[in-house]
């Protein structure tokens, strides 16, 4: 039986009893190998539903199967074929690009280690600054680190909040096509929370849109586009996050 | 194995562990001011107190002298508690300071072997520092701490013992309260040295404070200590209490130290630990 990637039923979580929550009710199911996108505005849940997916965060309510294993029960068999990237995450700065890459191929028990890291300082273009602290590393050669780290172990499920903030757009576009080619050579599940409208549509196959905590419409991109008569998704963006009206069927 | 599940690729606890300990020895690998600092305080204690006995041993021969050995002793071996201590927290502060704790708590590695870790960083630190300072001694002034003989062993393992109790104590603190608790690190332990019986007998103290020295496992490696030196007999009924008391000590630190690490991962704390 092919177990999806990810299966997220009912997924809230409020800070305190009493608040509104930050994520309400969530459920979705990631199929392998598919690229989805998490949408929404600041506060929207993005982040707390990532932290939650990844069990930095305890939810209020619901559950979370990664990889056939429930985060509450089993979460380090998950994430030993799980990763995460987040420009907000730092690598320890005195560390060079390959002490990093080495502590986490020990972290998740990387087989021949030295050879995965040889292939993604090769990959990922980190010949030049192999051995530079990472706190000395351009916002753009930080993102490829850490992306290159978020690969050591050849996860299976991918985690991804806001990739390419802050990097200009060529460096973007290269990210870009560096998950795409991952994804098609191993078939990799990746899920991506980010602002960046034209990255949404051109990586995944199907966008969560959320406001307030809540899946308020969701499709692929296509389909918001056609459901909401704009021309791209930043249009529809603004539609939902200005709570306007769909386009009538 | 439910059906469809796949067997994760799981690492040895024991290369997790190293992986740890890897990425806090490539910090010191280029870092001499860091190694500097490891031997810095434990050696500058050892010349000042040093000095001090060598001072009281020439006003008075005998009684006087055989005093110096156990006030340097005491020295000694309670800078490898507070070593011990250090060790343990700072290598968690480290990982505050550098913001990665996210990155550790999503990958496999285990809260108990996240400890284990610092546990073995905190043996090295201590190793690296107190081990300086009781050459030092030796050299300068003649005290050799191995003149407790073999259960010098377990004396320093009981100190170390105690030294990472009080750590994950301090550890869950940070986890509750941020790095606003950090200051802990550096300080608790002076405030538990004058009730840890550590230059003078617990005897000494007010009868109301013995009670409360006589619950600090140090307090009973220093009388053990003391009867080794001035008496030259091992008191294994002082070690045993040690023992136990450091089981009581670390269970309760543990305890606490998960139970906030609970509520870290309810309130979210994990990802924005350090502001």
């Amino acid at each position: 039986m092919d177990i999806p990637a990810l299966r997220v039923e009912g997924l809230s979580k409020a800070y305190r009893p009493g608040d509104r929550p930050a994520v309400d009710g969530l459920t979705f199911t990631l199929p392998r190998g598919a690229t989805w996108g998490l949408l929404g505005g600041n506060g929207a849940g993005k982040s707390t539903t990532i932290a939650m997916l990844l069990g930095l965060l305890t939810p209020s309510a619901g559950r979370v199967i990664a990889l056939g294993h429930d985060m509450a029960t089993d979460r380090f068999a998950a994430l030993a074929r799980m990763n995460f990237s987040s420009p907000y995450i730092a690598l320890p700065h005195r560390l060079t690009t390959v002490e990093n890459l080495r502590v986490y191929a020990h972290l998740y028990g990387v087989p021949q280690a030295e050879r995965r890291i040889a292939a993604l300082v090769e990959e990922f273009a980190l010949g030049d600054f192999a051995s530079r602290p990472a706190g000395q590393l351009s916002a753009g050669q930080k993102t490829r680190v850490a992306l290159a780290k978020a690969l050591i172990n050849r996860p299976a499920l991918l985690l991804l909040d806001e990739p390419t903030a802050s990097l200009d757009p060529d460096t973007g576009d290269w990210v870009r096509g560096a998950l795409e080619r991952y994804r098609a050579e191993t078939g990799a599940a990746i899920l991506l929370a980010s602002h960046n409208m034209g990255e949404v549509e051109r990586l995944c196959a199907h966008v969560l849109m959320l406001k307030g905590g809540r899946v308020v419409d969701e499709g692929s991109p296509a389909a918001l586009l056609a459901r909401y008569g704009r021309d791209d998704l930043e249009e529809v963006f603004l539609d939902i996050a200005r709570g306007r009206e769909r386009v009538p069927a | 194995m439910s059906a469809g599940r796949e067997a994760a690729p799981q690492g040895s606890a024991a290369r997790r562990i190293w992986g740890l300990m890897y990425r806090h020895l490539a910090l010191y690998r280029r870092s001499w001011p860091r190694l500097f600092e490891l031997m810095y305080w434990p050696v500058l204690q050892m010349v000042v107190w040093g000095f001090v006995t060598a001072y009281l041993a020439g006003l008075q021969s005998g009684p006087a002298s055989i005093a110096a050995g156990v006030l340097l002793g005491g020295v000694l071996l309670w800078e490898v508690t507070l070593r011990a201590q250090m060790g343990f927290a700072l290598s968690f502060l480290e990982e505050v300071w550098s913001r990665n704790l996210g990155h550790l708590f999503v990958s496999p590695l285990r809260p108990w072997e996240l400890l284990a870790g610092f546990a073995a960083m905190s043996v090295l630190r201590t190793l690296v520092g107190v081990g300086a300072a009781m050459l030092l001694a030796f050299l300068l002034y003649g005290f050799g701490i191995w003149r407790l003989g073999p259960v010098l062993v377990l004396h320093l393992a009981a100190l170390m013992a105690m030294g990472w109790a009080v750590a994950l104590g301090v550890t869950a603190l940070i986890l509750r309260h941020g790095a606003g608790a950090e200051a802990l690190a550096w300080g608790v332990m002076f405030g538990i040295a004058p009730f840890a019986a550590v230059f003078y007998p617990v005897a000494v103290l007010p009868g109301w404070l013995q009670p409360v020295a006589l619950a600090i496992p140090a307090a009973h490696v220093f009388e053990g200590m003391r009867a080794a030196l001035l008496h030259g007999v091992v008191a294994w009924d002082h070690l045993a209490w040690a023992v136990l008391l450091n089981g009581v000590w670390l269970a309760g630190a543990a305890w606490i130290f998960l139970a906030q690490f609970q509520v870290a991962r309810e309130r979210g704390a994990l990802l924005n630990i350090g502001e």
